[in-house]
């Protein structure tokens, strides 16, 4: 209904300017069509020079308004190191670019005040002047020149890959980020300071960003939620696509890179203020103590009126920046600045993408077989525990990690000798040691078949150790079978827990 | 006010040209009158340029309305997110989400769909056909003092290539799945993917062979346009004495037969990327849970391939406005052109270099940063001969006798609108600028003023200049005036604000800004861009009201050249006929710009020179 009212008033408000129209030309043509041209001259060339007086001042006053939101101004200046050149090259442009907007508007529009055809006005003739021409052809030619020099020393510097010299991990970080619809895949280098190797083929299921486990330097690369960085180190970040054009964009960072399937691009930056930094700036005081930004004070969330401040809350974003589909809109990710010490611990809580969620999947290219790092690992772990046997008055017993056998035997399996090995450095290091070494099963099977397989498998890890130079005599081996359960027998994971091999510490 | 037939007694004009003009015996022979003897190949199917050019008009003016109105719905997501829409669902159908509560939201694909088609329809169907095609089409044969164009055949099919490319992108809107989503520009791999996008369907297909229609219609125009102003210029009528409209459209002719077959060909490599498996733009891309085989090309490619025409596009839209605004500023200054010679050299600089400065589009495109240097260099020079053409503006209004009327304040707009515009670019131009305003709302306004606003500037001051022309009726003036005034204070309310949003850093083509928090805080600027967008619609809308009121009811024309002007449109009859003289053709003595010389008013080109004399254009200096 309203909007039938509303579409009634529109026509008819159509009607009576139809109207008006046809009354003022009727009107026109009976007072004379020249005397209402020289009408029509004088009011709206006045309205020319009134729309001067308007408009100009309209656009410097609206531009200073808005002055504190724009990135460059107010509290937006640049969180990195480029950013002030991109900012400097902005304002030089401005300055050029408003003297002209002024000087020409204040031309075009007083001249056509003031030339408004009068009916004793005269037109003069006047259809070239070359010296004119040549001045301000060679003028805007001179400052453009100017501008494009300016602008290209400070693209080559701010484009400029890191230095074929430096080195990736140390000299500045490499951080990779994937676009995919609707969402940004980050991806860490962990400790290695190295990216691994990406396929578009292994994408799928649990690899979102197609990392190729086959790569060892993809096994501590981990996935974070946000960006987190240090401030004042270089970061130089891999940007990639998996299905449209993306486009990496850090507004405060004065950031912005297509992401292209197949093509990977970069950009490498420098942030330097950090998150907290910034905040402060946002929600800066002036000398009587009122807000300098005083729309920073209100409430971040407008339900919560005595909650949290904007300036309190104020998070660098990540946004995409070429169309990418029906969610472009919505492509967020948090960038936080933090200090070294901050980034440090940050690291710390990180974990592995490989070791969390690909590690003995069927994904695995390293299913069943021990990791370097996982041996290493073991080995300290290892130690440790031998020391707190040895320390505790009633904790004398370790249990082995990576120690099987094949089924239904006693021999044992390829990886069995990383831990014994650990067993055997023990020993060496403690030589008045000794130690007795338990085989346990779970229930499963006849009580008799149990007692002996483990006892059988005792002896083979005793075999084992003899064989690499320990003393028998500081060797008992035992097989309990079912009879020490350290768990229940009736579920899969008890059973599981149940079956192991031991080694206790007799005397020291 | 009762209607004036042609005086029986001869003007001065009309003895000139029995006396002077040259006799090409078209009358003699009526086979081009055979042509005419229906309704049917009189107005529908007419090889006579003038009705060509009405067609491209009204159906340029048809597509402008539905480019126009698809702003104002998306402009009302963006300025008013929580409004309930419902009440456009009779219109929008499905892609009307309403909720239980019965509110009801424009699903973000038709979001995207409907700024991808208001790109696309303003672009090709309104600036480029209703434009160029427009004025190109009523004035080079008037202006060269021709019969029509060189091929009247090729000239209709033109348009109705041009028709046949807009019925199919009309019946795209109709689509289930909906029409092409991913901008005008139309990047691949989201234009070549239906899993990406579901307007990348049959929408893109559709999108497709629509604009290769186009192109086909745009090449027949062009090659008419060139052929008639190189060979069929009347007795007298040398280059140098052409107005400056006819160096507009004769170059733009030009910049689009070179341009376009690349973007037909970039088109024809699409479809055989979606048709045939080929992966010219595709390269390892995982989407809808499968990686692709397509391996090896490249989405930048495209992007070259686009912007080869793309942005010589833009100087196609924009410098037939250039030369109605050239012209129409001088018949109504009453002065001469300043500087002609200057406008003909920076009209020819211009599209030399809107063949060099393509990549300027693609700065953070990911191509070698290197390649910028150039591109940088190059567009950036553009903004002298732009600067001289304004400058030359200002100077022909400087000491004038400017008559106040819709054309010449358009004109006047005009030329504000392209300094406002034409000086954001040379930020945009810097690529180092660019690292931050790239695919921002300074984008928006900056094109939008430049080669949008200022664009249907020139096309409206050519409208009210020449409607007297066309249809031997004046346009309404007070309405033209509200028009004017509406879209030039509207248009600067609607683009100006842009420009702070594209500063905050705010990106352009989002659905809501709401997630964000650095684009979140604009909700009064974008209310405000909003309402004005509504208004300066309405006020566009009292234009078509005007337009075709005034076909029927407009005050009529009674002298054959009402505005005093010199070019030789104005020595044809009120209503020109099938040959557009009814006798001789006129010989031409003389440049387009006598206004004001020697104490006469104006002279008119077929004014034979005095004792002593020369004609401005050719380089005499006063």
């Amino acid at each position: 209904m309203t909007s039938l009212l509303i579409i009634l008033c529109l026509i008819l408000i159509g009607i009576v300017v139809v109207q008006i129209g046809r009354l003022t030309e009727l009107a026109s043509s009976i007072r004379g069509e020249g005397e209402a041209q020289l009408e029509a001259n004088d009011f709206h060339g006045k309205m020319m020079f009134a729309f001067m007086i308007v408009f100009l001042p309209a656009c410097a006053i609206s531009a200073l308004y808005y002055q504190d939101s724009l990135l460059a101004y107010g509290p937006h200046t640049s969180a990195s190191d480029h950013g002030s050149l991109i900012d400097s090259s902005f304002n030089i442009t401005l300055f050029f670019t408003s003297i002209v907007f002024f000087l020409t508007h204040i031309a075009l529009f007083w001249f056509s005040y003031k030339y408004r055809g009068k009916s004793d006005g005269k037109a003069a003739f006047m259809p070239h002047d070359n010296k004119l021409e040549l001045i301000w052809t060679a003028i805007p030619a001179i400052v453009m020149f100017y501008l494009v020099s300016d602008g290209l020393v400070t693209w080559n510097k701010v484009m400029a890959d890191v230095p074929a010299e430096a080195v990736v991990g140390q000299d500045y970080t490499e951080i990779h980020a994937q676009g995919m619809q609707f969402a940004w895949n980050l991806r860490y280098p962990g400790p290695d300071g190295v990216l691994g190797a990406t396929n578009y083929k292994m994408i799928g299921g649990s690899n979102p960003i197609g990392q190729d486990w086959n790569d060892v330097e993809n096994l501590d690369d981990f996935h974070p939620s946000e960006i987190v960085l240090p401030v004042g180190k270089p970061v130089r970040v891999r940007i990639t696509a998996r299905d449209v054009l993306h486009n990496f964009y850090l507004p405060h960072f004065r950031v912005k890179m297509d992401a292209v399937p197949g093509m990977p691009t970069y950009f490498v930056f420098t942030p330097n203020t950090t998150t907290e930094e910034y905040r402060q700036r946002l929600g800066a005081l002036d000398r009587d103590g009122n807000p300098m930004y005083p729309e920073w004070h209100e409430p971040a969330d407008e339900t919560e009126p005595n909650g949290p401040k904007r300036w309190e809350t104020f998070q660098y974003e990540l946004a995409c920046a070429e169309l990418c589909g029906k969610g472009h809109f919505s492509m967020r990710r948090e960038v936080k600045i933090v200090s070294e010490e901050e980034y440090e611990e940050w690291l710390g809580t990180q974990n592995s993408y490989y070791l969390t969620t690909i590690r003995n999947t069927d994904s695995d290219p390293f299913k069943g077989q021990l990791l370097d790092t996982e041996i290493k690992a073991r080995k300290s772990e290892f130690n440790d525990n031998i020391q707190k046997a040895l320390a505790s008055d009633v904790d004398k017993i370790i249990r082995l990690k990576y120690v099987n056998f094949e089924t239904g035997s006693a021999n044992l399996t390829a990886l069995s000798r990383y831990e014994l090995d650990n067993v055997v450095a023990a020993m060496g290091k403690y030589p008045t040691v000794t130690i007795e070494v338990a085989g346990h099963t779970d229930s499963t099977g006849s009580l008799e078949g149990n007692v002996a397989l483990s006892d059988a498998r005792a002896n083979s890890v005793a075999a084992y150790l003899t064989s690499k130079g320990v003393a028998s005599s500081r060797l008992r081996a035992v097989g309990y079978g079912p009879n020490k359960p350290v768990d229940t027998n009736d579920t899969d994971d008890g059973r599981a827990n149940n079956r192991r091999t031991e080694l206790e510490i007799l005397t020291q | 006010m009762a209607a004036t037939t042609v005086s029986p007694v001869k003007d001065r004009e009309d003895i000139l040209i029995e006396e002077q003009g040259f006799d090409d015996h078209f009358h003699d022979h009526h086979h081009g009158d055979r042509f005419q003897s229906n309704f049917i190949m009189k107005y529908v199917f007419s090889m006579d340029h003038k009705i060509i050019a009405k067609q491209f008009l009204i159906t340029g003016m048809f597509w402008g309305l539905i480019g126009a109105a698809m702003s104002v719905i998306f402009r009302l997501q963006l300025g008013f997110p929580e409004e309930s829409l419902t009440w456009l669902k009779p219109l929008l159908g499905q892609w009307i989400v309403v909720n239980d509560a019965g509110i009801g939201t424009l699903a973000p694909e038709f979001y995207y769909a409907l700024v991808t088609m208001h790109g696309t329809i303003l672009v090709f169907f309104v600036l480029t056909a209703g434009l160029s095609g427009t004025f190109s089409n009523l004035l080079i044969p008037l202006q060269v003092g021709a019969r029509d164009m060189a091929s009247p055949m090729l000239n209709m099919l033109s348009y109705w290539f041009f028709f046949l490319s807009g019925v199919v992108m009309f019946a795209s809107l109709f689509l289930s799945t909906g029409p092409f989503a991913g901008g005008w520009t139309a990047y691949p791999p989201l234009s070549e993917l239906p899993q990406a996008s579901s307007g990348s369907g049959a929408g893109m297909t559709m999108w497709t062979v629509s604009l290769v229609l186009f192109v086909v219609s745009v090449l027949l125009g062009g090659i008419n346009y060139v052929t008639t102003v190189l060979n069929l210029r009347t007795k007298g009528m040398t280059m140098w004495r052409l107005p400056l409209t006819i160096w507009a459209f004769f170059v733009t002719a030009i910049i689009g037969i070179l341009s376009f077959p690349v973007l037909a060909s970039a088109f024809f490599l699409v479809m055989c990327d979606r048709g045939l498996g080929t992966s010219f733009f595709l390269s390892e891309i995982f989407i809808g849970g499968q990686a692709l085989d397509n391996v090896g090309g490249s989405p930048i490619l495209y992007q070259h391939l686009f912007w080869f025409l793309g942005h010589p596009e833009v100087y196609i839209i924009i410098l037939p406005a250039m030369g109605l605004v050239s012209e129409v500023l001088s018949v109504h200054a009453r002065k001469p052109i300043f500087g002609y010679k200057a406008m003909v050299y920076s009209i020819l600089a211009i599209a030399f270099l809107a063949f060099i400065v393509w990549a300027h589009h693609m700065f953070m495109s990911g191509v070698n940063p290197f390649i910028a240097n150039f591109f940088v260099l190059f567009t950036l020079i553009i903004a002298v001969p732009s600067a001289v053409k304004v400058f030359n503006w200002i100077t022909t209004v400087y000491r004038g006798n400017i008559r106040f009327n819709s054309a010449s304040m358009f004109a006047i707009g005009f030329v504000s609108m392209f300094i406002s515009g034409g000086l954001t670019g040379i930020f945009l131009g810097n690529s180092a600028i660019d690292i931050q305003l790239h695919d921002t709302y300074f984008v928006v306004a900056h094109f939008h003023i430049v080669m949008g606003v200022a664009a249907f500037f020139g096309m409206f001051a050519g409208i009210y200049h020449w409607f007297p022309k066309m249809y031997g009726r004046f346009m309404n003036e007070t309405i033209g005036k509200i028009h004017f005034w509406g879209t030039f204070v509207g248009a600067y309310a609607i683009f100006w604000p842009m420009h702070y949003l594209g500063l905050a850093g705010v990106p352009r083509r989002y659905y809501s800004f709401e997630l964000f928090d650095a684009f979140a805080h604009f909700d009064n600027m974008n209310k405000f861009i909003t309402v004005a967008a509504i208004l300066v619609f309405l006020v566009q809308v009292l234009f078509v009201v005007n337009f075709f009121y005034s076909i029927f009811k407009g005050k009529l024309v009674t002298t054959k050249n009402p505005w005093g002007a010199t070019t030789i449109e104005w020595t044809t009859p009120i209503n020109p006929g099938h040959g557009n003289w009814p006798g001789k053709i006129p010989t031409v003595h003389r440049w387009a710009y006598d206004y004001g010389k020697d104490g006469k008013e104006f002279v008119s080109q077929i004014e034979p020179l005095a004792a002593g004399e020369v004609s401005d254009g050719e380089g005499a200096h006063h």
